[in-house]
């Protein structure tokens, strides 16, 4: 459904103690849209996507997913969430994908995928595993749901935690430097998984440095710099003669590749 | 008398009160071990909250319950319970000195050590379990209750059985002491058979044979528990990040 607004971020805000890290971002996602976030480290785009599913709580601004506000109330000077049921319901309408994957290292592939369908959406079970081999054998793991975490590749594991995530039908992907922590051989096969997904019609936020995924894959770009946006539009423009200087400077670090 | 005749089950043999004392060091061990755990988990609650107070008691516990002599807090609990109990009783118009059973009171005695002990062994568990994973069960929605039953629990025993193998060792040792309230285990059942019979010799060693069975078969256990929990770490020469 194009046109509609899957994720709305009002003049986000951000500290740590004295340190201003978000300095009121706005965004708005509408269904489909693949955003990659890009900027220097430091420049608070982990604490932005953090704050969306409230892994970190804003110290002000508005966040609705799929038309629902977020209800925020002051105490003592402290922004918090006024429902922590309501932040659960958000948060498994939210797929994350973290730098370092997290797979539950307890379980194997197959339940780390089911979990999240079976004990927070309470859904039958054998339903659960028939979705959940269908989304193992997407990512290309099927042969691996019942290895442990640990004795899977890093890019093994990032694509059994992008189906775990996607298992909760998410109305939007978060990623969270999904191939940072990576050897550089097994970036292509996250990328790749990420592709499909986006060309799938997924709506996606995504942090990272790759260049060629933001160009290519994204259709739309934002660049954020000391705690704000710095610029933002289409990967054409953004890439091409309408670069802000401090982006132009910014992606010329990365030697111009592509 | 004969060796044989005298650890037999004969009439004249200890052997039958000997395996009923085996079977009492193992009854009383394994009800303090569950009290421990039951207060180690508690404690070890208080010194992960984060809450000043809580972290001061909880380490209060750890402290004394780990400094003092265990045989001073048998005492402690079993002389002094039943002497409040009498206390109890005399106001209440009883006559006479009200015991404290004495199973009840060693277990307890030995199984508030064994809670400082497991404090520590749980405190360490929870403190293996990747911050990430936490972090992945919020993110898909759990909810605190939620996260504890499927995430940090399994989690906390599979790092927590090592050394609970080492709390089991150590209570059931421990668990010797209780013998100054007369509960008929292992260790008082060998000093009185070693008593009456003069054979000093003989029936310590064998006490402490039988006690090296109990430690040697729970090591067993321990470490085919450890192998289980293990199947989902890293092999040496397998996966990586
Ligand atoms: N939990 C935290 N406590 C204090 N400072 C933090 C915390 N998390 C992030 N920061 C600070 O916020 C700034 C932005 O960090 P981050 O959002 O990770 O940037 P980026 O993802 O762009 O590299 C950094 O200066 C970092 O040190």
């Amino acid at each position: 459904m194009p046109g509609v607004t899957r994720l709305s971020v009002r003049n986000i805000r951000k500290s740590f103690g004295d340190h201003e890290v978000l300095k009121g971002i706005s965004l708005d996602a509408e269904d489909g849209d693949v955003i990659s976030l890009l900027g220097a480290s430091g420049s608070g785009k982990s604490t932005f996507l953090r704050c969306i599913n409230l892994l970190e709580t804003a110290s002000d601004g508005e966040i609705f997913v799929d038309g629902e506000q977020i209800r925020m109330v002051k105490k003592n000077g402290q922004n918090r969430p006024e429902s922590q049921k309501q932040v659960d319901h958000i948060r498994s309408e939210l797929g994350m994908v973290f730098q370092s994957f997290n797979l539950w290292s307890h379980m194997t592939i197959l339940q780390n995928v089911i979990e999240g369908p079976v004990h927070v959406l309470k859904r039958p079970k054998a339903e659960c595993i028939a979705e959940a081999e269908a989304l193992l054998e997407k990512v290309g793991i099927a042969d691996k749901r019942h290895a442990y975490p640990a004795h899977l590749s890093g890019g093994q594991q990032q694509r059994a935690a992008i189906a775990r995530a996607l298992a909760m039908k998410p109305k939007v992907m978060l990623f969270d430097e999904p191939t940072s922590a990576l050897d550089p051989e097994l970036v292509g096969e996250v990328l790749r998984v990420m592709r499909a997904l986006a060309e799938d019609g997924m709506t996606m936020l995504v942090v990272t440095h790759e260049m060629s995924f933001a160009r290519n894959v994204s259709n739309r770009v934002v660049f954020m710099r000391q705690g704000v946006v710095d610029s933002s539009g289409a990967p054409d423009d953004m890439f091409g003669s309408g670069a802000s200087p401090a982006f132009r400077q910014f992606i010329g670090h990365f030697g111009g590749e592509q | 008398m004969a060796t044989l005749e005298l650890l037999g089950f004969g009439q004249n043999g200890w052997g039958a009160l000997l395996l009923v004392a085996t079977l009492m060091t193992l009854a009383v061990t394994a009800t303090a071990l569950l009290i421990g755990a039951v207060l180690g988990t508690v404690v070890a609650t208080a010194k992960l909250s984060g809450n000043m107070l809580l972290v001061g008691l909880g380490n209060v516990y750890t402290t004394v319950f780990r400094g003092v002599p265990e045989l001073l807090i048998i005492y402690l609990i079993y002389f002094g319970g039943s002497s409040a109990v009498t206390a109890v009783g005399q106001w209440l118009g009883y006559e006479g000195f009200l015991g404290l059973p004495s199973f009840a009171a060693g277990a307890l005695a030995v199984g508030i050590i064994s809670g400082s002990y497991q404090a520590e062994v749980y405190r360490g568990a929870y403190l293996a379990i990747a911050k990430g994973e936490l972090e992945a069960a919020s993110a898909i929605g759990m909810n605190r209750m939620l996260r504890l039953r499927r995430v940090v629990m399994p989690q906390v025993l599979r790092y927590a059985i090592p050394g609970l193998g080492n709390v089991w060792q150590l209570t059931l040792k421990d668990s010797a002491l209780i013998s100054v309230t007369g509960l008929a285990e292992l260790m008082r059942t060998s000093q009185v058979a070693a008593g009456s019979t003069r054979q000093y010799f003989l029936f310590y060693i064998v006490g402490g044979v039988l006690y090296l069975l109990l430690t040697s078969f729970s090591d067993r256990l321990f470490n085919r528990a450890e192998r289980r929990a293990n199947r989902s770490m890293p092999a040496a020469a397998m996966g990586q990040a």
